[in-house]
């Protein structure tokens, strides 16, 4: 078995967020990068199915610039046993990124793509969904829990605004992770000085025949408004006063 | 001229909130642009659905009622956006930008090759059409984005936009799909609703929110569910809780759970960090209340109060119940 899961750079969670004074864009001045957190989560899901299922072969793929190899060889400190790097130059959008890892899946073919349900730096929640489009697949977003059983069907849980919905689909589709599908585990030292030897191949976007026109074009970004810092009050009696008579939002 | 189409969502028979909201939305677009809304209810035994879609100003209601529609998968119901997209001529695709509207949407609109924004909290008109504002980065950043596709794809986030309504009702008509052209890929297993009859946290006027402070789950009961009930509100939870296990997940407040808007959000013994912060600061008003005067969520509450939760909520009920 094949599982492919696509690792995203992003700031590090933990990193203040500052923009450039124009603010056409993020100041990267200082700040440290990271697998997205989800992905992260995607990753840990295959690597423990692997563990089951050994004869199982998990491809690390990102697609940016020479920067994004950092990623690659975190994935591969993990346990992924091959990346690849799709060289892009500029930013693509969620659109162009799921055509990418579709015309990479028409190559790779691969029997599960595994990934986060959204990237923390842009939160557009969209690329799967996309992807399971374009493949024609069934999509399983936002999982808390994945089970294979002897077949090739997965029985996954899905954290819905409504709660855990449970839903049944071929192994051949893509599944997004959530907060709670596991944890992922740290990469440790002699995962390190293997994923030094671990192959990474390289494509380009044009190389692999798409067209990754934007269609979502980021022109401006700003810092939110700040909310201001109100009053401390002494006592719950106080707190009921003020709520009643002044916010009157009971 | 934008021709919208509106993606409804329900439950057990009633239209969600988020529905009247992206409504609203997509009725100030139209306002701006021109064009109009149809909306779109997908999912069976839908009369009542149907009706309530009809009050919110759109220029007609689409019914497609089928029983392999049932449950919200989303491979059939995004194949109903496409087709019912088709067979409008709509060149807007727009839903509301829950966990329902966040798996269809995405899936129908690279059906179409739409670009789309996801959580969209305001737009502009400019010399190069509309502009859309958006939360990135949990929130620290707010970004403006144009899309550039011929259709376009919108998820909106309710909280963002007043509900609308109108007097005159909308007419309602049926759309039919072939039985077979339905697709199949996932299989409805089961649901497991939350239990309680509070309201939900995304609707609901009040929350009231528990964090770390709260012990067991017998406790978060008592003080914030107490506190919820005595002033008709509901409940939440930080992620801090839920990794505990001491709250279900679908009670979560914060950037990877549920973002509200309510007109007072209390949260009790909740230090207040940056993720939790992302899911609530479009309250109208935030009360705290927290045994550490240094907590995070002190900085951007409206009114504060520095107390042991187990002694000062069971007080508060007190006072709201006399």
């Amino acid at each position: 078995m094949k599982i492919l899961v696509p690792l995203k750079r992003v700031p590090d969670p933990d990193t203040r967020i500052r923009l450039k004074p124009d603010g056409s864009g993020l100041d990267p001045d200082g700040v440290k990068f990271a697998v997205n957190p989800f992905d992260a989560i995607a990753l840990e899901e295959a690597l423990r199915w692997k563990e089951r299922d050994p004869a199982t072969e998990i491809v690390a793929v990102t697609i940016g610039g020479e920067e994004a190899i950092e990623q690659l060889r975190t994935g591969l400190a993990m346990g992924a046993d091959r990346a690849v790097l799709v060289r892009a130059t500029g930013p693509l959008d969620s659109l162009a990124v799921a055509k990418v890892l579709a015309a990479l899946c028409q190559r790779e073919k691969p029997d599960a793509v595994f990934m986060g349900k959204q990237a923390i730096d842009d939160d557009a929640n969209q690329t799967g969904q996309m992807l399971a489009a374009l493949l024609g697949v069934a999509q399983a977003t936002f999982v808390s829990r994945l089970e294979r059983d002897g077949t090739n069907r997965v029985r996954c849980a899905r954290e819905t605004d409504a709660g855990i919905e449970t839903i049944e689909v071929d192994l051949r589709a893509v599944f997004t992770a959530d907060l709670r599908l596991n944890e992922p585990r740290y990469v440790s030292l002699p995962g390190i000085m293997k994923a030094k030897r671990k192959p990474i191949e390289e494509h380009t976007v044009a190389g692999l025949g798409v067209d990754a026109a934007a269609r979502t074009v980021l022109l401006k970004m700003e810092l939110p408004p700040r909310r201001r810092t109100g009053v401390k009050v002494k006592t719950t009696a106080e707190l009921v006063e003020k709520l009643r008579l002044e916010a009157k939002v009971i | 001229m934008p021709k919208i189409l509106l993606l409804a969502e329900h439950a057990d028979g009633a239209l969600k909130a988020a529905t009247a909201a992206a409504a609203g939305f997509a009725a100030k677009i139209c306002a701006a642009a021109g064009g109009e809304f149809e909306i779109l209810v997908a999912g069976s035994g839908l009369a009542g659905v149907a009706t309530a879609a009809s009050r919110l100003g759109a220029a007609r209601v689409l019914v497609a009622d089928d029983p392999a529609l049932a449950e919200p998968l989303a491979d059939r119901h995004a194949h109903v956006v496409v087709a019912a997209a088709k067979a409008r001529g709509a060149d807007w695709l727009v839903a509301a930008s829950s966990t329902y509207g966040k798996d269809v949407l995405p899936r129908a609109a690279a059906l179409v090759d739409a670009g789309m924004v996801s959580d969209v909290t305001g737009f502009e008109m400019t010399g190069d059409g509309i502009v859309f504002r958006r939360p990135m980065f949990a929130g620290n950043v707010i970004a403006t984005v144009r899309l550039d596709s011929p259709v376009k794809a919108v998820s909106v986030r309710a909280t963002a936009f007043p509900p609308h309504s109108a007097a005159e009702a909308s007419p309602v008509e049926a759309f039919s799909l072939a039985a077979d052209s339905i697709p199949g890929l996932s299989v409805f297993v089961r649901r497991e609703v939350k239990i309680g009859a509070r309201p939900d946290p995304v609707e609901a006027r009040i929350v009231v929110s528990g964090g770390r402070a709260l012990k067991n789950p017998e406790d978060f009961e008592r003080v914030v569910g107490g506190l919820a009930d005595a002033l008709g509100g509901a409940v939440g939870s930080s992620r801090a809780l839920v990794d505990a296990g001491i709250t279900p997940n679908s009670l979560q407040i914060g950037q990877t759970g549920k973002i509200v808007a309510p007109e007072l959000y209390l949260a009790v013994g909740i230090s207040g960090a940056i993720q939790h912060l992302a899911g609530i600061k479009d309250a109208k008003i935030i009360a705290a209340i927290n045994k550490d005067a240094d907590a995070p969520i002190f900085e951007i509450a409206d009114y504060g109060l520095v107390a042991d939760v187990y002694t000062a909520v069971p007080e508060l009920i007190a006072l709201l119940r006399r």
